[in-house]
């Protein structure tokens, strides 16, 4: 609570107080919390001096704002159509069974999370995914392996 | 209809000195620009096709000194990856684009709104954005740019939904009118184009707006830049002249079993190939911000229409009564026909309630999803119902 | 002007008119839903589509502005095959159980779906697939988003009318719904029960909690005596809900239907409210004095009325750093709950234990006020059920009372007495009123120095009011106020109320005392009002109960016969050790979510 009320004090500074700050702060929160917690959300709205149910509201309208808890690392499985076509599934897949985790789940070191989202663009090299902002593509089940071991051992 | 064949270009990603083109713009009036601009034909390259100059003509005559110009590089359209293409490798071009623009319109700020997608490439753009400021600083250009970002909204493409996010708000679209021109971001007059528009924009200042017009139809003005993808041995970015056939276009990127390509993304038109060979790629046929799709007939095309209204299902900003209940009701329908729960003639009233999204929704998604659902169910109609 | 054509008519209006104000002015109907003449436009339902020649979609009338030379046309095939899709899209939303429904033959959708979409709907249903909400956590009012058609009339209303926001619109696309902050039980959020958010649903998804039920079982309990209280707003807009225009006054009938259904003692908030002035407007010459003559800094000014148990709530969400500046009074409904379990059930001699205590208020608020800990001073909960002005009406209803023809009828005695000064109570301003027209004679031995009593200044619908009072030619003990000049406030609706809090906030209020309503117009406007409310109907009702008002006899609060007598026996003196002990209390804060 502490720490998050000073990070949002530092952000407001940063970015200011009307309310066109709000996806700047809440962008930057994501970034360093991996999404917010209500207690974030009502730090912000605090200091923005709009009610913490709009902020809700708005953060709950971007899907890369969650509002609900993720991991270190958020995967991001493309699930629009070059990329299901081009072998998206065995993706999900081999994501499922290296984390050991369901589409929507996290791992319970809290370093992972897998979901799915919508088209990325990055179809002419398909399947492709973002972990956290990074595109990884032209994936295939052996890349993934190699690609979430990197991240394991960071 | 004029058909001008294939014809592969090099404009938006060609080398040039970009301070040389500053200069030039620097030195015409605002008037002179927008004249090129009309000259040239120029119309949006985002997708809804309106006329550049027209758009700067109108923001330029409004009387509030504060405009704004507004770059929508919130490319989320299925099926388009060039705006990306073109910030990784001319962003200088891209906020050269968006200072001329600045310089007719008469706005000293403009703003890119980039997707939260392509946040990856952020860095590289601050980089990119410092000296660009200091060359036009150099030249006496008094234009910024500053980057806003989006977080995962396709509607925030949408012009007046990306204003409200700038504003920091739920991505809804506005009301029309009152249209950007007069009240765009921060309700002051607004100039909002896409990345690759900006670009060509600048590439008409640099070359002449003659020379771009010996490209393309006399609707279809100028050559643009394509996003190749799905059954196709070569995808990737492609810069081609507007006005060829569908088929010329199969022909080129195709893999010899070319069953339908999707012309616009998701929110664009589904041609089969019986129909190649008459589709004019551009205005006057399938209008497209650059998104083409190639289906082979290994591909189920109820799996492309369920994917697609997937797509709209989740992305519709759900204030609106036709996007958001229709969406769903298009879904749950084709579902339904697909598992034989519901009578095959059911299709009729879901083309039905498309044509309502069309005519009723409030803004340009929920009136484009109409587009994909009929076009599919309309030339793919056994493989939707079998 | 511009001048433009709807259905081939010519019609003339001011620049920024809407095609759908446009189309009025020629009396033509277009159907609206998430239109509201309170709020601003929206566009996003779509029912009041109309066509424009040349144009290729068609238009949301509320939300286009009539250009020159338009030509319009509100009843074409394209547009009712648009209407109807619309219509049957909302109802495939919405779980349509409507002979269960509160709103059943109250409901705008259902009048729509009446017109334009009745027969066999086309879409599938949605509502199966929906894991829907209902929120039972207020005691104010129920949230069921299966109801729930999202033309955000709701959140339009907490934002721009209340400024609480404790509603949003959240998630996109099919998973849109109006949310409280994450989600959270309406309950445990910034809400403060005003109501005013049901007041404007459409639908079924905002309703009043209602304890009608309770009422009756109560009613025929032999065991208990139910005493009923009305609010003051109460009386000039039942008649809206049994058939009458806005702006009738039915309080004699109101009276006499109270008796018919059984009550066994029918009495008056206004005599509380009358007690309430006695009460406030002593504390508030207490607090003058010890801030002005004693110099004690810890004196809170400007004081603010307590009567509004929705600007309380705000306040304890919201600035609760000025919660020493809200009178300790209670609200008059409070305190005459307070009193039912001890005064008079001492004078009837009735055991407190089997005293039912409901009251009849314009307020959903009301509800929650009750139901508060604080409010337990006779030892029980003070008052039992609050019932809304609609509630009474479907009571009236479900007893078959002729109400139209029914004689008039007079309040009980014991606490049934009351003045004008009370009846004001129920517009926005009335308090400030009543308490002018009382301290002013207090202090200066002299009656207010308006004609009639009739304090303008005070009176109608601007959002914040200022007067100031110069006090001259003081009594005695009032010496110290000599010359003074005695600055008020008023505000109403949660919005202007915020105004002034802002500028309390920043030190830049001049005021000794500020009257607040959370809603719009005062209690006449209340949440728990008869609907639909627009500012026509709010100012109908005020003039009610201004007219009201001038018919009483007595109209000043410290007049007030019962106010005399309960002084008296029984509490001696206003602000009182009794007093404090039944008629004050004390506020908490709350969180800012």
């Amino acid at each position: 609570m502490y720490q998050i009320g000073n990070l949002v004090k530092e952000l407001s500074d940063k970015h200011g107080h009307a309310r066109e700050s709000l996806m700047p702060i809440l962008q930057a929160i994501v970034q360093k919390h991996n999404y917010l917690t209500d207690e974030a959300m009502v730090e912000v709205a605090r200091e923005l001096d709009i009610s913490a149910a709009e902020v809700y509201g708005t953060a709950s309208f971007y899907t890369f704002l969650d509002t609900q808890m993720k991991g270190k690392y958020v995967i991001r499985v493309c699930k629009t159509i070059t990329c299901s076509m081009k072998g998206k599934g065995d993706i999900i897949q081999t994501l499922e069974e290296i984390l050991k985790i369901k589409v929507g789940e996290t791992t319970t070191d809290r370093q992972f999370s897998l979901i799915e989202t919508n088209c990325i663009g990055w179809c002419h090299k398909a399947p492709a995914i973002l972990i956290n902002e990074m595109p990884y593509t032209e994936l295939t089940p052996e890349k993934v392996n190699e690609i979430i071991k990197d991240y394991m051992h960071k | 209809m004029e058909n001008k064949g294939l014809t592969k270009v090099d404009l938006i990603f060609e080398k040039i000195d970009s301070k040389k083109v500053m200069v030039k713009a620097f030195a015409m009036s605002s008037a002179e620009i927008i004249q090129s601009m009309l000259d040239s034909g120029l119309k949006g390259r985002g997708g809804a096709g309106f006329p550049t100059g027209l758009k700067w003509k109108y923001t330029a005559a409004e009387k509030n000194p504060d405009k704004y110009i507004v770059c929508n590089a919130d490319e989320g359209e299925p099926g388009t990856f060039k705006d990306r293409e073109i910030l990784d490798r001319v962003s200088n071009k891209v906020h050269g684009g968006m200072a001329i623009a600045g310089k007719a319109i008469g706005a000293k700020k403009g703003f890119v709104y980039l997707r939260g997608e392509y946040r990856y490439l952020l860095p590289k753009l601050m980089i990119e954005l410092d000296s660009f400021h200091k060359m036009i600083h150099e030249i006496g250009f008094d234009f910024s740019i500053e980057y806003r970002m989006g977080s995962g909204a396709y509607i925030c493409g949408e012009e007046s939904a990306l204003f409200e996010s700038i504003e920091g708000k739920r991505g809804e679209p506005r009301n029309k009118p009152p249209y950007p021109t007069t009240s765009g971001v921060f309700e002051k007059p607004t100039s909002i184009n896409n990345v690759e528009t900006l670009v060509t924009a600048m590439m008409i200042i640099h070359h002449g707006a003659q020379n771009f017009i010996q490209y393309g139809t006399k609707d279809s003005r100028g050559s643009k830049v394509f996003s190749v993808s799905g059954d196709t041995p070569t995808p990737g970015i492609f810069e081609l002249a507007l006005g060829m056939t569908v088929q010329q276009f199969v022909n080129e990127f195709g893999d010899g079993d070319t069953k339908a390509v999707q012309v616009g993304g998701a929110s664009g038109f589904c041609v089969p190939r019986k129909k190649f060979a008459e589709t004019i790629i551009g205005f006057e046929g399938v209008p497209t911000g650059g998104s083409m799709k190639l289906f082979n007939s290994s591909r189920s095309m109820y799996n492309v229409l369920h994917n697609y209204l997937d797509f709209f299902t989740e992305e519709s900003c759900g204030q609106c009564t036709p996007c958001r209940v229709g969406c769903q009701q298009l879904l749950k329908g084709v579902e339904k026909v697909k598992k034989g729960e519901a009578k095959s003639t059911y299709l009729t009233e879901l083309v039905k309630l498309a044509d309502t999204m069309k005519i009723a929704a409030k803004c340009g998604l929920g009136q484009s999803v109409g587009n994909a659902f009929k076009s599919i169910v309309g030339n793919f109609k056994e493989e939707i119902i079998y | 002007m511009i001048n433009l054509f709807i259905n081939d008519q010519k019609v003339s209006v001011i620049e920024g008119t809407t095609v759908l104000a446009a189309a009025k002015k020629l009396k033509i109907n277009i159907p609206t839903l998430c239109n509201h003449d309170d709020l601003c436009v929206a566009g996003n339902c779509r029912v009041c589509l109309v066509e424009q020649k040349g144009a290729r979609t068609l238009m949301a009338s509320c939300a286009t502005p009539a250009s020159e030379g338009m030509e319009i046309h509100t009843n074409t095939l394209k547009v009712r095959n648009a209407r109807k899709h619309i219509v049957e899209l909302l109802l495939s939303e919405h779980r349509s159980d409507c002979t269960k429904c509160y709103k059943n033959q109250n409901c705008e959708l259902q009048s729509l779906a009446n017109d334009y979409a009745f027969g066999d709907h086309v879409f599938l249903d949605l509502v199966e697939d929906k894991k829907y909400n209902i929120d039972r956590s207020s005691p104010s009012f129920i949230k069921d988003d299966s109801k729930c058609i999202r033309c955000q009339r709701c959140v339009r209303t907490c934002s721009e009318l209340q400024y609480i926001s404790a509603i949003s619109v959240a998630n996109k696309g099919a998973h849109q719904k109006i949310s409280s902050f994450h989600d959270r039980p309406m309950s445990q959020v910034v809400c403060t029960n005003c109501g005013q958010c049901v007041n404007r649903c459409p639908t079924g998804a905002l309703v009043e909690k209602t304890y009608i039920d309770q009422v009756w079982d109560a009613i025929y309990d032999p065991d208990k005596h139910v005493v009923v209280q009305t609010a003051p707003a109460v009386r000039v807009a039942l008649g809206e809900d049994l058939g009458y225009d806005p702006g009738e006054r039915v309080t004699g009938k109101m009276v006499n239907a109270l008796r018919q259904l059984g009550f066994n003692s029918v009495l008056d908030t206004d005599f509380s409210a009358d007690l309430t002035i006695m009460e406030e407007g002593t504390e508030l010459l207490v607090r003058l004095k010890k801030a002005l003559v004693d110099g004690d800094k810890n004196i809170s000014l400007p004081m603010f009325t307590s009567c509004s148990p929705g600007w309380i709530k705000f306040v304890e969400h919201k600035y609760p750093e000025f919660l020493p500046n809200l009178s300790t009074c209670k609200s008059p409904q409070q305190m005459f709950g307070a009193l039912a379990k001890t005064y008079y059930a001492k004078k009837r001699k009735i055991d407190p234990s089997k005293i039912v205590s409901v009251s009849i208020m314009p307020c959903t608020a009301k509800k929650f006020e009750a139901d508060r800990p604080e409010m337990r001073s006779s030892g029980y909960k003070d008052v039992d059920y609050v019932l809304t002005t609609r509630e009474l009406a479907v009571m009236i209803k479900q007893a078959g009372i002729d109400f139209r023809n029914i004689e008039e009828a007079n309040y009980d005695s014991i606490m049934g007495d009351s003045t004008g000064a009370a009846v004001i109570f129920g517009a926005t301003g009335g308090v400030m009123e009543a308490a002018l027209r009382t301290a002013y004679e207090i202090v200066t031995g002299r009656e207010v120095p308006f004609g009639n009593l009739n304090i303008t200044p005070v009176r109608g619908m601007d959002g914040v009011k200022e007067a100031t009072i110069k006090i001259e030619g003081c009594v005695d003990a009032w010496k110290f106020l000599e010359g003074a000049e005695l600055k008020v406030a008023i505000a109403h609706g949660l919005v202007n109320a915020n105004k002034i809090m802002k500028m309390t906030r920043e030190g830049k209020a001049p005021y000794h005392f500020v009257e607040i309503m959370a809603c719009p117009g005062g209690c006449i406007g209340g949440g728990g009002q008869p609907i639909p409310t627009n500012l026509e109907i709010r100012k109908k009702r005020m003039k009610a109960i201004y007219l009201e008002d001038e018919h009483k006899v007595l109209r000043k609060s410290h007049e007030n016969p019962d106010v005399i007598a309960i002084y008296k026996e029984f509490l001696d003196q206003p602000n009182s050790h009794k007093s404090h002990e039944l008629l004050h209390t004390h506020y908490v804060e709350r969180d800012n979510y």
